[in-house]
């Protein structure tokens, strides 16, 4: 369940308040994931029936001692302030219900719903109702690789610069820091020469500038991704970030939407792969320039847009926020608390559902093919993984949403490890009449004079057995 | 090479503007398909010289997927023998697809995967179910996802229910549906294209039973693919019938282009094939109205525009102060302690240890010798101890 705690100030409190301050409210709010919806669709049977009623919140309502200075007021418009720490100002309504009502949103911004959790079981659950758009954010893995190009495709022109390192150290790696939890990420960079884009953008005469329109973004990226390198590098999924620098003769360049309107960030990103942004240079003062010209990336500007993108790739952003509600920014460290709880929520979900349609379908395939050897440390690895998602859905029933989420990672682990061991593979089928192919003509021919010998003894016998009196 | 791209974009730069209006309806079709990666895998499984066909055959469809954007990191070429050096082949570091050497498929950036020997069933049923051992490197995995869509494209010799690797083993069609469905479990594919060139081709896709592949053949059970054309000069077949019609369907496709599979599935009718090329879409979640070519041939990705960004602050010097992590003093690793090589070297050899004669075996000899003594009379025992 999701502990939430109810601080009244002093005067906010609603005047039909059934009990006195402080109490426990337990509320079970059953989330339910798109098995066993009033239509009756099952749930594959391979999901643990556990998370289809996934915990409520309970909440705590007290009133804050009156020695604490006032509280700030919210501007007007603003009914709910969502902090950066889990914790949210709350505009105290007419009553107790609407009260409810509010802190009832509120937790599903801050906390998941029943979207979310079925956005992550997304591929483990038959879907109707997602479209092919939910599973759009990253899955959950071990670690991501994050890799920052620069692609000039015209170094005549530009020598471009830009301070990467000391970027990633300043603005990228508190966030990675704050996401350590979720996973192990490793970055690095790489400058590429002569990396053209995909697509000749179109001369606007009226902004005297160059266009990309929406449609062609999709051909954008595949001359430059076997560029990239990522082949070389890790096993985990990578996450590119390029940005272009547009050569002298198409500069300066812009992304059109899909109205026509110039893209104000002037990037765009594709899901599971990463963010592309188009970083213009401004024409030199004197036409009379020596070329190249020397250019220093602005990279506050450039981390802005890639550290969004990163954030739209996981998932983390917020897309639907109710009207009255206003989030804090969370500044240089990327992510708000709440916003981490909700990503590893969703990730331990995906986990164990995960590690539940593994083990489900290796015991499949082990009850399919009968000859297959399990070895002993495949057995501990699955052993293990059994463990660790009990652990892992006992916390999240209590709410301990770390233990529970390192539970959950080292099911998949075992999991994974166990079902992809190499020495599962199994090779030998031989269909029926194939058999009888085989053995056959082997055993036939041996067959028939053993046969008739055997026949012959039988009637020897029978003959003795018959006559026995002929003995002297 | 780079002439052909600039023409494809600015073919694409004139289409744009008069594709301004359709913008709409082309964003809710781009959308319809949930995949987000594109991967391929291209096998030809026959050796030897005059099975030359094979080779171009699957170098041709490289050739287009490559061209339609997939890159070498998402495909997996795997090649049982190498026909561009072989000591046969009168034009060396060449593989060419049409008569009178006008397309050489071997081009300057082949990667080649698995070749050679490494073509084997083991080695293709690990790239799919990815029981692969971890010392393989990355380019001969298949590191697919949920939101993969996958083509895998074989040619060789067939038969009925089963496709012949390297003349020394085949793969059944059981298998390979046991295949397709260990991937589905670990949802390893969002959908699946399944292409075969053989003989009796369509044998081999009757048994699967997972969702969301598309399968097409060259031929239906009883009937022979049929090669195309001899080349006099290089004095064998230079393609297979059915993969040259798909080739030259696929040279017509740029990357942006909207032909649907239906379209696919009508290429090399029986007059240009003599065999009639077959189709499988009853698993298939999708009509095949709606499947655009590129689906699985080319890599079109998915975008977003990015609307949003956070706010950083700009003079933060404060992580200045940490100590980067490398300062730490660490040994250097040793090569050996990153590898497994206890493990590499002490690994049993595969062949099977001698086990004791079974309980049948046993059996079936004593009753043959007990039979020749009843028969024959015991007094030849002697001669025999």
């Amino acid at each position: 369940a999701v502990p939430v705690s109810v601080v009244f100030t002093p005067g906010s409190v609603p005047a039909d308040l059934p009990r006195q301050l402080p109490y426990r409210d337990v509320r079970e709010e059953p989330v339910p994931v798109g098995c066993k919806t009033p239509t009756g669709r099952r749930c594959p049977r391979s999901l643990p029936e556990l998370l289809w009623v996934a915990p409520g919140f309970l909440a705590r309502w007290q009133s804050q001692p009156r020695s604490r200075p006032s509280p700030p007021r919210l501007p007007q418009g603003t009914n709910v302030y969502v902090g950066k720490h889990r914790s949210a100002l709350v505009r105290a309504g007419q009553g107790l219900a609407a009260l409810r009502a509010r802190l009832q949103q509120l937790t599903r911004v801050m906390s998941f719903t029943a979207s979310s959790i079925a956005a992550a079981l997304a591929d483990r659950v038959p879907d109707g109702q997602l479209g092919p758009d939910a599973r759009r954010h990253l899955k959950s893995s071990l670690g991501y690789e994050i890799t920052f190009s620069l692609l000039n495709p015209d170094p005549k022109s530009h020598d471009v610069d830009w301070d990467i390192e000391g970027a990633v150290n300043r603005y990228v790696q508190p966030v990675l820091d704050k996401l350590s939890v979720v996973a192990n990420f490793s970055v690095d960079s790489q400058i590429l020469y002569y990396a053209v884009l995909g697509v000749t953008p179109r001369f606007d005469k009226e902004s005297s500038s160059f266009l990309l329109s929406a449609h062609s973004l999709p051909h954008v990226i595949n001359p430059v991704e076997a560029r990239l390198g990522s082949s070389a590098a890790s096993l985990y999924p990578v996450l590119n970030f390029l940005l272009y620098v547009p050569e002298r003769s198409h500069s300066p360049l812009y992304i059109q939407d899909k109205d026509g309107a110039p893209v104000p960030t002037n990037a765009f990103h594709s899901p599971r792969w990463g963010g592309i942004m188009i970083y213009n240079i401004e024409a030199p003062a004197s036409p009379q320039a020596s070329l190249p010209l020397h250019v220093d990336v602005d990279m506050v500007r450039v981390m802005e847009v890639f550290l969004a993108q990163l954030r739209l790739l996981f998932g983390i952003s917020r897309e639907e926020l109710p009207p009255e509600f206003q989030v804090e920014s969370p500044g240089n460290e990327g992510l708000a608390d709440w916003e981490l709880d909700r990503l590893l929520w969703a990730h331990t979900v995906e986990n164990i559902a995960t590690v539940a349609t593994t083990l489900t379908s290796l015991a499949q395939l082990l009850d399919q093919i009968s000859n297959i050897v399990i070895k002993d440390d495949v057995a501990s690895e699955v052993y293990r993984a059994v463990a660790s998602v009990q652990d892992a859905m006992a916390e999240l029933a209590e709410g301990r949403l770390r233990s529970a989420f390192q539970a959950s990672k080292e099911a998949v682990t075992s999991s994974e490890r166990a079902f992809f061991d190499p020495s599962l593979l199994h090779l030998l089928y031989f269909p029926d009449d194939q058999k009888f192919a085989i053995y056959i003509p082997l055993f036939l021919p041996m067959a028939v004079p053993i046969l008739l010998s055997l026949a012959k003894i039988l009637r020897e016998a029978r003959q003795r057995k018959k006559e026995p009196t002929k003995m002297d | 090479m780079a002439a052909a791209l600039s023409a494809a974009a600015l073919l694409l730069g004139c289409c744009g503007a008069a594709l301004a209006s359709g913008v709409q309806d082309q964003a809710e079709q781009f959308f319809r398909s949930g995949h987000t990666n594109n991967w391929a895998v291209l096998v030809c499984t026959s050796r030897f010289w005059f099975n030359y066909r094979h080779v171009a055959n699957t170098l041709s469809v490289y050739r287009s997927v490559k061209r339609l954007g997939i890159p070498d990191s998402h495909i997996v070429l795997m090649l049982a023998d190498d026909m561009a050096c072989n000591p046969r082949n009168p034009k060396p570091a060449t593989v060419f697809s049409h008569k009178n050497m006008e397309l050489n498929v071997y081009g300057d950036d082949v990667e080649v995967d698995y070749r050679s020997y490494e073509v084997t069933v083991e080695n293709f049923l690990r790239v799919l179910t990815g029981r692969i051992p971890p010392s393989t490197p990355r380019s001969k995995r298949l590191l697919s996802d949920d939101r993969s869509n996958i083509l895998i494209y074989m040619t060789g010799h067939g038969g009925n229910g089963f496709l012949k690797f390297q003349d020394s083993e085949e793969i059944t069609n059981v298998e390979l549906a046991d295949a397709f469905e260990q991937m589905w479990q670990k949802r390893r594919y969002n959908e699946l294209l399944f292409i075969i060139d053989t003989c009796q081709g369509a044998s081999m896709y009757e048994r699967f039973y997972s969702p969301n592949i598309m399968a097409l053949a060259s031929s239906q059970v009883g009937e022979d693919s049929l090669s195309h054309q001899p080349d006099l000069g290089i004095g064998v077949h230079l393609m297979d019938r059915y993969t040259f019609y798909v080739l030259e369907f696929l040279e017509e496709i740029h990357p942006a282009s909207q032909t649907n599979m239906n379209d696919l599935f009508q290429v090399c009718p029986k007059s240009l094939c003599v065999s009639t090329p077959g189709h499988r879409t009853d698993l298939f979640q999708r009509d095949p109205q709606n499947v655009l070519i590129t689906d699985f041939f080319g890599s079109v990705r998915k975008v977003e525009i990015t609307t949003e960004t956070i706010s950083l602050d700009r003079d933060l010097a404060g992580f200045e102060n940490e100590l980067p992590k490398d300062e730490l003093a660490t040994e250097p690793l040793k090569y050996a302690d990153q590898l497994p090589v206890a493990q590499i070297i002490h690994q049993k050899p595969k062949q099977k240890d001698w086990h004791p004669p079974g309980g049948f075996i046993l059996g079936l000899w004593a009753l043959i010798i007990m039979v020749f003594f009843k028969t024959y009379g015991i007094k030849h025992m002697k001669h025999i101890f």
